[in-house]
């Protein structure tokens, strides 16, 4: 699926949430957000993207939700 | 309650009292007890008789002015009229003696002898007051004769489609006038001249064609004679029968009779006892019934191999089998996923309920959706965040407790015009009015109204404005802070409270951005929340946005904050367009949940539907609309049954769409006509309208009401019917015999509905959810003593500009929106007479936008977005404010949605149909798009004329 428009819509909701006050909290509603909306392709297509890529235009919250969701994706990266 | 025989309603002669107190009287020597402040009419009839009438009807106050209800009172001198008599604890009535009896002859005969006399060839034989009344009163003769001045020979104005005015049969009751004043609240109608020369008027003495008339009918159901009839039953005659039914056009949900001859409709009355409505109604749900019947209905079931493919017309049986047989075949092909469905907020809840078990069950996944995607599904998100529960707080008649009436991205009087009236009504009683919307709506200024405040923003800005509202209300010391503790969660509501005070989010600092003078909302946020009751109306002003559920979620801190929650006459009441739209939501259209808005990952739920439907079901949500054409572009979706709903028309970024419906092998469409979505289609279902199939509808105001079959489908099949086979044919059985049945389902599944039978709904008339053990009458106010999540949650709403921004290349922002005469994609009501009041989509323009561009009313212009050109006609209107644009999306060659892009709400991916950067410029020809749709349109259009007629299908097998 196209990788732009799953960004921009992965840093929409990072946009709504990293206005809240405690960061720990945010990032975990924004990971629980995508789980609960997001089909997994459109996970699995922006994990995809992300790893060959990089993760440059996204939003650090929405970094830190993605590698809580998808803890083993981002380890092999690293 | 009798639901099929109905054709005349008692009438009380005037409204019914609210009052408590109690008051004992005596008519004709029977004691009745009544409300105080009944009139005598009204007691008359409760104690069983009925007070000769004609100038007075309950739907309107009473006028005094036919003087045919005439009484006598012990102690009293003289005959006062019944009508603006109230009963007074102990009176003596009398409502017949030998002199009331010559008072009202000699009345009558007044009347009859300005009045033709053609009783057996009138069309309103059978249905007239005035030739009741003759009756009633015993007139045998007429002294007067015609050979004075009369106005029998008048003309009648035939220039409305839908009713005629007759002046030679009008008896000056003034009923229309008070109707047209009371129960729409146009003041189109008044009575031109004095005394002989007395005549009902439109307007200025025009006819009603050219007049301000909306055509919502109230003046012809109030007429007690022939002078405003409808049409069709000039043309057909009284009816035979009347069947109640739910209007199939807006969210409002309106009760209306179905008045028949046969099996055919020969008129919608509104149902008097009809909660939503109380017996109004606008053109579309009076009037414009009759695409049910249009030659573009297609009635056979088609298939094609390929869009370029002329139809080959089939059985059903061979419909269903083809395309199931396609969706195994790519799902083999392309894997389980690789199909979804999209069921119709025009369709019932039982079918609905019925297309995303379906997709659940027989498809194996969670791909299934609804148009409530594109309009409230940010009400769903943010009020169930906040609250617990994706629905409206309130009934419709808790308006009539409201005194503060905040509207935010509505136009009530032309989307949801029965409420409309409603509201004006209540506003014209004294309420205050604070509106915010970027255009001079109708409400903003209108006969006895006028807006305390017009918050005139710039599109995309709601956010900031509610945030600037909130930010006045908490550091001003307006917050209900009684409420807030004893009712929301307290951390949150600090960190809330904390960032509306900023600075940033002052009324002065978002002044340049939301364009609206910093005193105005200052003032605006004072008069809510010092309402007493402060009621909050919006629509897809302000969920069509990229940030529409954060304005959702803001509104409804704004409720909490203020303490207007939980009681008559405040609430947040989103007006949902399509008629059920909150039923499609309730039923668990949305790819990631069940039935009554529980979450597929939620295991308790799932297996609650597992054991139920005897599949495993998956935990994961499946693809929301956007998404099913962003995966048909990357060739993962392919296989699409689509249920009473128009994508290609009714979608943004309408290219984008077209593409995807391209790329994908198998959409199979069931709708009435072969609408724009259709003809990309390779199966063809055809559709029943509401009027052939039983169900239930449910409004903005969570109110379940009964559709009742008054016909035969014309195709063979209801369209639940057809999703039945499609199953079976999929080898997901489904043995349903009624659509009783799949409710008793619904309600055994679904905890909000378990209470609901359609025993009950016959029985109540409607009920709305929650209806269980715990509400068995129903819920018509919600959050009374907490939240439905317990406390009520506040969230901070962040103010971020959409990225749809104006540029020296794009410098005018384009909103969109519905008018009065057309619904939606228009498929309905461009086959009635209701184009002649809408026959095109315009693009207004502001007179200094027009001017600099050299448009004048009436030219042809054309408007660029990033997404696309499309060309229209301009009117220059002052109801726009300077560089923004408004046009209408209902006649697909407008091409609205070429322009409309692919932002969305970023909870819910809802289009921002709301905000698009456009240029407009005079031009002189369609554009690009408009003529490549003409193209693909005609070859369409020439494809379903050369169908190929199978052998089963000219036999009419099933």
């Amino acid at each position: 699926m196209n990788a732009e428009n799953l960004i921009k819509m992965a840093n929409d909701i990072g946009s709504f949430f990293e206005a809240m006050p405690n960061r720990e909290q945010a990032t975990r509603d924004v990971a629980t957000h995508i789980q609960k909306f997001w089909e997994p392709r459109m996970q699995k297509s922006l994990i995809s993207y992300l790893g060959t890529h990089g993760d440059g235009n996204l939003k650090p919250i929405v970094r830190d939700a993605l590698r809580e969701i998808h803890p083993a994706s981002f380890a092999a990266r690293n | 309650m009798d639901t099929t025989h109905h054709l005349h309603d008692v009438d009380y002669g005037t409204p019914a009292s609210v009052s408590e107190k109690l008051v004992t009287l005596e008519i004709d020597g029977f004691e009745v007890t009544v409300p105080e402040g009944t009139s005598l009419m009204r007691a008359a009839v409760e104690a069983g008789t009925q007070i000769p009438k004609l100038c007075a009807t309950d739907s309107l106050e009473p006028f005094g002015s036919c003087r045919l209800c005439l009484v006598e009172i012990e102690g009293r001198r003289g005959f006062p009229a019944s009508c603006t008599t109230p009963a007074e604890a102990g009176m003596k009535v009398r409502t017949q003696s030998p002199k009331l009896a010559d008072l009202r002859r000699g009345v009558m005969e007044l009347y009859i002898s300005d009045h033709p006399l053609d009783c057996l060839t009138c069309s309103a034989n059978g249905d007239c007051e005035l030739q009741d009344m003759a009756g009633t009163v015993g007139l045998r003769d007429v002294r007067y004769g015609y050979e004075g001045l009369n106005h029998i020979k008048e003309q009648a104005d035939t220039s409305n489609p839908y009713f005629t005015y007759d002046p030679s049969k009008c008896i000056v009751c003034n009923r229309c006038v008070r109707a047209c004043e009371e129960t729409q609240g146009t003041f189109a109608l008044t009575i031109s001249g004095r005394g002989f020369e007395s005549r009902v008027s439109a307007g200025e003495s025009q006819a009603f064609m050219d007049s301000e008339c909306v055509s919502c009918g109230a003046c012809v159901n109030a007429c007690p004679t022939a002078t405003l009839m409808e049409k069709t039953i000039i043309e057909a005659g009284q009816p035979d029968h009347s069947v109640l039914t739910t209007c199939a056009y807006c969210g409002v949900g309106c009760g209306f009779k179905a008045d028949m001859k046969g099996s055919e409709v020969v008129r919608m009355t509104p149902w008097k006892d009809g909660k939503a409505n109380e017996g109004h109604a606008c053109i579309k749900g009076r009037f414009a019934w009759g695409y049910t019947t249009h030659k573009d209905r297609i009635l056979k079931p088609m298939i094609r191999s390929k869009i370029t493919d002329p139809w080959q017309e089939v059985s059903w049986e061979t419909a269903i089998g083809h395309a199931a047989s396609e969706f195994r075949r790519i799902q083999n092909k392309f894997g389980v996923d690789s199909i979804g469905g999209i069921t119709s907020s025009r369709c019932t809840n039982e079918e609905t309920y019925l297309v995303q078990k379906l997709v659940r069950a027989g498809f194996g996944n969670n791909n299934v959706d609804t148009c409530a995607r594109v309009c409230h599904s940010p009400t769903g998100y943010g009020l169930g965040q906040t609250y617990g529960t994706s629905a409206g707080t309130q009934t419709f008649k808790s308006i009539e407790k409201a005194d503060v009436i905040l509207i935010i991205g509505a136009n009530p009087t032309d989307a949801h015009p029965v409420f409309g009236s409603r509201m004006k009504k209540r506003l014209r009683e004294g309420a205050r009015l604070i509106i915010v919307d970027p255009r001079k709506i109708e409400l903003v200024s209108s006969p006895h109204i006028k807006a305390d405040y017009h918050l005139q923003l710039r599109p995309g800005t709601n956010v900031a404005i509610v945030n600037a509202l909130a930010h006045v209300i908490v550091t001003e010391g307006l917050l209900d802070q009684q409420f807030v503790d004893e009712r929301c969660d307290k951390e949150a509501f600090d960190y809330w409270r904390d960032f509306v005070a900023s600075a940033n989010n002052s009324p002065e600092a978002l002044e340049s951005m939301t364009g609206v003078p910093a005193h105005l909302v200052r003032e605006a946020a004072r008069l809510y929340a010092n309402a007493g009751n402060g009621a909050i109306y919006y629509g897809l002003g302000v969920t069509e946005h990229s940030q529409g559920s954060t304005a959702v979620i803001g509104i409804a801190n704004l409720a909490m904050a203020t303490g207007n929650i939980g009681r008559e006459g405040v609430g947040v009441n989103p007006l949902r367009g399509q008629n059920n739209v909150q039923g499609s939501c309730d039923m668990g259209s949305f790819p990631h949940e069940y039935p009554g808005y529980r979450h597929v990952s939620d295991d308790a739920t799932r297996t609650l539907f597992e054991k139920d439907w005897g599949v495993s079901l998956r935990k994961e949500p499946g693809l929301r609309i956007p998404n099913m054409f962003e995966a048909a572009m990357d060739g993962s979706f392919k296989g699409l049954y689509c249920q009473g709903e128009d994508i290609v028309q009714s979608d943004p970024n309408t290219q984008h769409v077209i593409a995807a419906m391209e790329a994908m092998e198998c959409i199979v469409v069931q709708d009435l006509f072969l609408n724009e979505t259709a003809k990309y289609a390779h199966v063809f279902l055809p559709g029943s309208s509401f009027l052939e199939k039983d169900g239930t509808f449910t409004n903005a105001e969570r109110r379940i009401s009964r559709v009742r079959k008054v016909m035969a489908p014309k195709a063979g099949l209801a369209d639940w019917e057809a999703t039945v086979a499609l199953s079976n044919a999929l080898g997901y059985p489904m043995h349903y015999k009624d659509p009783s049945e799949i409710m008793a389902e619904i309600a055994r599944l679904t905890p909000t509905f378990s209470s609901v039978t359609y025993e009950k709904l016959d029985q109540l008339g409607s009920v709305q959810w929650p209806c269980n053990d715990a509400m068995p009458e129903g819920t018509p106010l919600m959050h009374i003593d907490h939240f439905v999540r317990g406390k009520g949650r506040f969230l901070i709403t962040q103010y971020v500009p959409t990225d749809e921004k104006v540029t020296p290349k794009f410098p005018l922002l384009l909103t969109t929106g519905r008018i009065l005469s057309q619904y939606n994609v228009g498929a309905q009501t461009r086959r009635t007479e209701n184009v002649k009041f809408h026959e095109e989509d315009r693009l207004d323009i502001h007179p200094q936008d027009a001017a600099e561009r050299g448009i004048q009313e009436d030219d042809w212009v054309g408007i660029t977005s990033r997404a696309g050109e499309t060309v229209l006609r301009a009117r220059v209107t002052e109801r726009m404010q300077p560089g923004v644009v408004y046009t209408t999306f209902h006649f697909p060659e407008s091409g609205a949605n070429v322009i409309t892009t692919d932002n969305s709400d970023w909870a819910t991916n809802c289009p921002e149909y709301k905000v698009t950067a456009v240029q407009v410029v005079k031009v002189k020809h369609a554009s690009e798009w408009q003529e490549n749709f003409h193209e693909f349109n005609e070859t369409q259009l020439r494809l379903l004329k050369d169908k190929v007629v199978t052998a089963e299908a000219a036999a009419g097998t099933r």
